[in-house]
């Protein structure tokens, strides 16, 4: 099999599964009565760490690809980051529609007047410009150099989403360090690889692959 | 001659639950648990009828003018209350405290009892609790969250024992502080916070009659999650003033450093009393979801019990005092 083929039939198909299981995840809590006392709240900050955790994954692909040398693994990194959006959707959702109960007046004030939910949505929305920009044809249309421009846009939704997690929680907690650790670790990585084609190539201002 | 001035959250004597209709409900909630059945019977029983849980009963609980009928407001379910907790000392997640306080053993505990008071000393639970009489209190439990409960506690008003303790005139504030063993609070062993938990209440906000000393909820002994074996609970006060699990209580002449305050002096205040109207930097204080509904309810100022506190606050701008 060749490796276009084994990543078409066989590698994506099961990335879409390990993709929908955090669903699953939920679909088994509700059922055994794992869903807390709270199930909104509960629901909410599910999805709202998964949606997270995507977005580290799908941040990880490049600076994998250069540390591991394998190029093939760039194939996954779109499917990875549609769904730290679909997540962010759901992540949303849960908050409009079943914390917030579509109360429109509410939510502007929580976007205008706390901090930490001004700083996700920042992250949400760059999120989403990405999704809508993310077919071959929006490539096409914005051209490759713009197309790329935008989308660095996503290490300031990776910093928004770590920086929202931690403003969220009380106290000093580890979880979110953690978080924003490897988030600082993935850009690290990167900016390393950045210099070392810098220095290869002998010129500056190059910009370090997405 | 005294006068009794009558509250609006006052309750005729009338009204007041007889005890054997209340041990009553709490038999047939028992054996309807025992059945099996405890989820229907919740589900189509009147609010009142919420489940019990399996702990050790405490004999000889006294009503008091706090019942459920008198706030009219249904009970929070057992279980929701004993696995739905913030309880730091045993994790940050909700259902951690459930999950890592089993170990945990309360008793044998004793309480040092020092600062300005005449009978300073450490005194053992029974020392500290035997000598009073055990109530039943119905109190609304508001987080700063914006989530709230409605419990049935057993306690002993806060001000009958620090009448105990014997408190000297220049005695201005009590300082309470949680017990700090990351032996047996494993989520001390991470600085959440700066250990031990602490808090504390001006001399008349512990001395007015709402302030209790649990030592249990519905009939029955505190379970560890909800800060056995003897807790603070200020019902007019965000949830987390109610310190859990006293190892000391200080009385002082200074404004005692609090947790919370420490940890975020923008956020949380000394007062944190229930203000709907001051908004906090991380939640709308308006509304809050009480557990098992699903439309927020509008919150009320000192949590409802304003008629009993806000003359504590008279002149001050609790704005300023958050």
């Amino acid at each position: 099999m060749t490796q276009d083929r084994l990543i078409r039939h066989v590698l994506k198909p099961l990335l879409w599964l390990l993709c929908l299981a955090p669903l699953a995840g939920l679909g088994w809590l509700a059922y055994t009565g794992g869903l807390t006392a709270n199930p909104i709240e509960f629901l909410n900050r599910y999805l709202g760490e998964w949606a997270l955790k995507f977005l580290l994954i799908a941040l990880t692909v490049t600076p994998l690809r250069s540390l591991t040398g394998w190029a093939g693994i760039i194939r996954f990194r779109r499917l990875l980051g549609l769904f730290a959006f679909f997540y962010v959707v759901l992540y949303l959702s849960s908050y409009i529609g079943l914390d917030q109960f579509f109360n429109w007046g509410d939510i502007w004030l929580d976007i205008v007047k706390r901090t930490y939910i001004t700083v996700g949505m920042v992250g949400a929305v760059i999120l989403a410009a990405l999704a809508a920009t993310s077919t071959k044809g929006m490539i096409k249309r914005l051209g490759g150099k713009n197309w790329n421009r935008l989308h660095k846009l996503v290490y300031v939704a990776g910093a928004a989403g770590c920086l929202h997690f931690f403003m969220m929680r009380k106290g000093v907690q580890l979880e979110p360090i953690m978080y924003a650790g490897f988030l600082v670790f993935l850009y690290l990585v990167r900016f390393a690889d950045y210099l070392k084609k810098r220095r290869r190539k002998g010129k500056v201002g190059t910009a370090p692959a997405a | 001659m005294l006068i009794k001035i009558a509250k609006a959250s006052d309750v005729k004597s009338s009204e007041i639950t007889p005890k054997s209709l209340f041990d009553g409900r709490r038999n047939f909630l028992k054996t309807a648990a025992i059945a099996g059945v405890g989820f229907a019977a919740g589900s189509i029983a009147p609010p009142s009828f919420a489940m019990t849980g399996h702990g050790k009963q405490i004999d000889g609980i006294q009503p008091s003018k706090w019942t459920q009928e008198s706030l009219g407001e249904a009970l929070t379910d057992y279980p929701a209350v004993t696995t739905y907790n913030n309880f730091y000392e045993f994790g940050t997640g909700k259902q951690d405290p459930s999950s890592y306080a089993t170990d945990f053993k309360p008793k044998p505990w004793s309480v040092v009892i020092d600062g300005e008071v005449d009978n300073p000393g450490t005194y053992s639970y029974e020392d500290l609790v035997s000598p009073h009489q055990l109530e039943d209190r119905v109190y609304r439990f508001r987080c700063v969250e914006a989530w709230s409960m409605v419990i049935p506690w057993v306690g002993v008003p806060l001000a009958d024992m620090i009448k105990r303790f014997g408190p000297k005139n220049d005695a201005r504030y009590v300082a309470f502080e949680t017990l700090n063993d990351p032996e047996r609070m494993p989520g001390q062993r991470s600085r959440v916070l700066d250990w031990p938990y602490r808090e504390g209440l001006r001399m008349d906000e512990a001395m007015n009659p709402l302030s209790l000393m649990a030592v249990g909820i519905y009939g029955e002994e505190l379970p560890s999650q909800n800060g056995a074996p003897i807790r603070l609970v200020t019902p007019w006060k965000y949830g987390f003033k109610s310190i859990k699990s006293i190892v000391r209580i200080t009385l002082t002449k200074e404004q005692p450093a609090t947790s919370w305050n420490m940890a975020g002096p923008g956020e949380y205040g000394f007062y944190s009393n229930v203000n709907p109207s001051k908004s906090h930097p991380r939640w709308s204080q308006a509304k809050e979801r009480r557990i098992g509904e699903f439309l927020k309810r509008p919150t009320l100022p000192f949590n409802g019990y304003g008629e009993e506190v806000a003359a504590l606050y008279d002149g001050m701008d609790l704005n300023e005092f958050y």
